[in-house]
């Protein structure tokens, strides 16, 4: 199946305290590129692998967290028809014009049942990448500068109504559930990993009595290898991590889970399995999740701050 | 009541009121930095960047400085009352502190 419709996270929108604090850390640290500022004070970035204008956006505010999490579609065409879909289905939805966000078209706005704003839009201008276009160059300086991720990957993000989130990303947006985790003694599903591609996931979902939570935005690392030096700049840097370097069971990826200075959770996320949307989705139980590896392969434990840490 | 500029030799003692633990913290450490360098317990540990809202304290006397902390967990109202996130307070004298933080939350 070729990849139509929904194409991929484009965007998030995080909260920061201390706006010259947080793009120190996204810029310097991480090694995002500053992209751009608006009227408004924002500031935009993105990976040295991404192609389009930008992927995460800074705004300062008195608290953290997450403002809205955007998905790029295939064209116009999609655009209208997802919107009138999700109409259709219920779901009230509002355009932002053209503009608003730096080189970004007119965008889609919606909330969701766990509380959360998605948002849908066709154009962002391209501006390619250091390696070029065209016979791309090997390397590049920006390969090392901080830690240095290729990309925005997806979020985890955690609210009430997982069941009905599912329902909406799989009838009327085209995704599909490549694994989830059941409640304890139950077949509930209380965490879904989703996906509009045939990566591991493209946003996930963990239930919980708070709306519009954020419990992490992910960052794509070539590499095990490159995980592990995260590690040592984020020591190197006084980064707080939570958990890691350690692998996940679920998606079998390489994973860190750090804290930014205002306290969202992020992480340098690498490997992962590969997912279809014909295939039935991996089961894992609440024991799968903690003793299991599920959460942490290495520890087989479920750490306490992963249910109780969020922004 | 909350004043400014840490003295970087001065070592403050912090007492959590119902387990009567203690421990050291510069004034240049958050409460939060403070007990976990010394292998404390005591205080829950979340973020460390004022966003989580786990490490939620009563400061029942003393003076200290704030860094930005959410205001989702922290209002105008409770900085009035000395409820502050630990990981965002830094002391200016010995402090005696009340754990405060929500209670642990269950999933389902």
């Amino acid at each position: 199946m070729a990849l139509t419709g929904v194409l991929r996270p484009g965007h998030l929108q995080l909260r920061v305290m201390d706006l010259e604090e947080g793009v120190r850390f996204y810029r310097d640290v991480l090694g995002l590129e500053e992209c751009g500022r608006d009227a408004s004070g924002r500031v935009y970035l993105k990976g040295w692998d991404e192609r389009d204008h930008h992927s995460i956006i800074l705004r300062e505010a008195d608290q953290a967290g997450m403002d809205f999490f955007g998905f790029k579609v295939a064209d116009d065409a999609s655009l209208e028809k997802l919107e009138a879909d999700l109409r259709a289905y219920g779901v009230k939805t509002e355009r932002l014009p053209a503009g608003d966000l730096l080189e970004t078209g007119e965008r889609v706005r919606f909330e969701i049942p766990s509380g959360h704003l998605i948002e849908l839009y066709a154009h962002k201008t391209y501006v390619g990448s250091d390696l070029g276009r065209k016979d791309p160059k090997p390397y590049s300086p920006k390969f090392d500068k901080g830690i240095a991720p290729m990309r925005f990957d997806h979020a985890l993000l955690y609210g009430p109504n997982v069941d009905k989130v599912l329902d909406l990303f799989t009838k009327v947006l085209g995704f599909h559930l490549a694994e989830f985790v059941t409640l304890p003694d139950s077949d509930v599903k209380g965490a879904l990993w989703l996906c509009c591609s045939n990566k591991a996931h493209d946003i996930a979902f963990v239930v919980h009595p708070e709306p519009g939570k954020l419990h992490h935005l992910s960052f794509y690392m070539e590499s095990w290898e490159r995980v592990m030096r995260a590690a040592n700049i984020m020591a190197a840097n006084d980064v707080k991590v939570d958990i890691g370097p350690t692998r996940h069971g679920i998606t079998r990826g390489g994973t860190i889970y750090a804290w930014d200075p205002s306290g969202n959770r992020f992480e340098t996320y690498s490997g992962g399995n590969t997912s279809y949307p014909d295939l039935p989705p991996i089961e894992w139980s609440w024991e799968g999740l903690g003793e299991g590896g599920g959460l942490d392969v290495a520890h087989r434990k479920l750490h306490e701050t992963f249910l109780t840490v969020v922004t | 009541m909350e004043t400014a500029a840490p003295r970087l030799d001065t070592v403050r003692r912090i007492t959590l009121s119902e387990s009567g633990e203690q421990f050291p913290c510069r004034e240049d450490e958050s409460l939060l930095t403070g007990m976990h360098r010394s292998g404390r317990k005591g205080i829950p540990v979340g973020c460390r960047g004022g966003g989580c809202g786990v490490c939620r304290v009563r400061i029942c006397s003393g003076e200290y400085a704030t860094r930005p902390m959410s205001s989702a967990h922290i209002s105008a109202a409770d900085r009035l009352a000395g409820e502050v996130l630990a990981c965002r307070v830094f002391p200016r004298c010995d402090l005696q502190v009340e754990v405060i933080g929500p209670l642990r939350r269950r999933i389902g």
